[in-house]
């Protein structure tokens, strides 16, 4: 981030999470949420210092090729099979402002639905060369780019005969714990999308059209790779107009 | 008409699923040589100011089942009750503790365990002080926002007695929900999704 800024630091709280616009707790036609989902209400409270903060990672965690999926699991010379794509958008928060410097995480399956994971017995095959993690910072614009191969959709153990869509799982972490979030971008066009289970959690269309990258043809890399662009927002801080109090916070 | 208000709507959550660790912990599930160590798994180093502790715990479902496969984060002040954040405004934090940890309940046993400091006390809104704790966020396949609760910790009785946010919890049997158990310098807290003693959760 750049020096040269007389903006403070922003402590404010962040504005109150729309629980009607997420996913509810319990949502049966996902199975998993019937065991896993408190039955208590939720105990309500204005951020306090505990989660009006929250890590900030430097650059310096991140190596040269953890934006690159298609490379950074490959053998020297070698790379991922699949469709490959670029995935870049921004981090904003509510207000409309880009998040600098927040950590982007994401992970898929490869090109045929594959997950590397111990626990995954789909017979789709590995891909020797695609290991499916990948992570970014965002610049001073909120941006945030990675490379990869378009994951394939795969079966899963909840109805009789459900796939899921072609998806990449992100997760985010803005200036302050209450930020955190954890999501799923879908891809434009997609008629996977509208028959899940998982999606369907999400009560508002408007809202699970928020999880469906368009088409970015634009940005497409000619002879190299097509373009996929995903915005991300995250809560915004209330300004701290009249919360100026000596006491601290 | 009016002026619209302009505001964004939060890009909604989604579960993390089973594989969560593939992104989180990719050496956790043996997909070494992306990153060099996962993220969050040492929270302490030998300069690090405070008093060592060790939280564990796990993580049951409604049928009293073991969670074998959530990813939790702890965020927490240091010692000295400072946060190692932009937004600390009271001071600058033990540049030897993150303050933020990551770990996976364990496939096998269903286990996390982070090595830590006992934090500091941290002041409420209105100047008040709370209690020592450790906030905690908790993510699954099966839970599709991720859960926000706090542990605090026993000795600190008469803290947690005029904490802020325990006194919120109208039924009083629900606070021990979030009080560890201690044995040594090792501080046990098992966080029960749904049912019989629930985690008290918090919108915040």
């Amino acid at each position: 981030m750049s020096d040269l800024t007389n903006n403070k630091p922003e402590m404010g709280a962040f504005f109150a999470r729309d629980r009607a616009w997420h996913a509810p707790a319990l949502t049966p036609g996902y199975k998993t949420s019937v065991l896993r989902s408190p039955q208590r209400a939720l105990l309500s409270l204005d951020g306090t210092i505990s989660e009006i903060t929250g890590p900030v990672f430097g650059h310096s965690v991140i190596g040269e090729l953890d934006n690159d999926l298609i490379h950074n699991f490959a053998k020297p010379g070698e790379s991922a099979i699949g469709e490959r794509i670029v995935v870049h958008g921004r981090v904003l928060d509510e207000r409309g402002r880009p998040v600098p410097g927040a950590l982007v995480e994401f992970w898929q399956a490869n090109a045929g639905g594959r997950y590397r994971h111990k626990k995954e017995t789909y017979l789709a095959a590995i891909d020797p060369n695609f290991g499916g993690c990948g992570r970014s910072i965002t610049d001073d614009d909120g941006r945030y780019a990675f490379r990869t191969v378009r994951p394939g959709a795969y079966p899963w153990p909840n109805g009789v005969n459900d796939w899921r869509p072609a998806h990449i799982h992100f997760s985010i972490f803005g200036h302050g714990f209450a930020q955190r979030l954890i999501t799923q971008m879908y891809f434009e066009g997609d008629p996977m999308i509208w028959k899940c289970p998982i999606v369907g959690t999400i009560p508002d269309k408007r809202a699970i059209e928020q999880l469906i990258a368009p088409l970015d043809w634009g940005n497409t890399i000619p002879m190299d790779a097509r373009a996929y662009k995903f915005d991300i927002v995250l809560r915004g801080r209330r300004s701290t107009m009249f919360e100026n109090r000596k006491e601290g916070n | 008409m009016v002026q619209e208000l302009g505001y964004l709507r939060e890009t909604p959550s989604q579960t993390a699923g089973p594989y969560v660790h593939i992104g989180l912990t990719p050496n956790y599930c043996d997909i070494g040589g992306v990153y060099e160590t996962d993220l969050g798994s040492a929270m302490v180093n030998d300069k690090t100011l405070g008093e060592r502790i060790t939280v564990t715990g796990r993580v049951f479902d409604g049928a009293g089942a073991l969670v074998r496969d959530a990813v939790i984060e702890i965020w927490q002040a240091d010692s000295a009750g400072l946060y190692n954040s932009p937004s600390e405004m009271r001071g600058t934090a033990d540049p030897n503790f993150a303050g933020w940890g990551r770990c996976p309940t364990r496939a096998e046993d269903g286990v996390f365990s982070f090595d830590t400091v006992k934090p500091g006390r941290v002041p409420f809104k209105d100047g008040r002080k709370m209690a020592p704790h450790i906030t905690f966020w908790i993510v699954a396949r099966g839970i599709n926002i991720g859960l926000h609760t706090r542990m605090y910790f026993p000795e600190e009785a008469e803290a947690n007695k005029a904490d802020p946010l325990l006194l919120r919890i109208e039924h009083r049997e629900r606070v021990d929900t979030l009080i560890a158990v201690r044995e040594g310098s090792t501080y046990t807290f098992d966080i029960r999704l749904q049912g019989d003693r629930e985690t008290v959760f918090l919108d915040i």
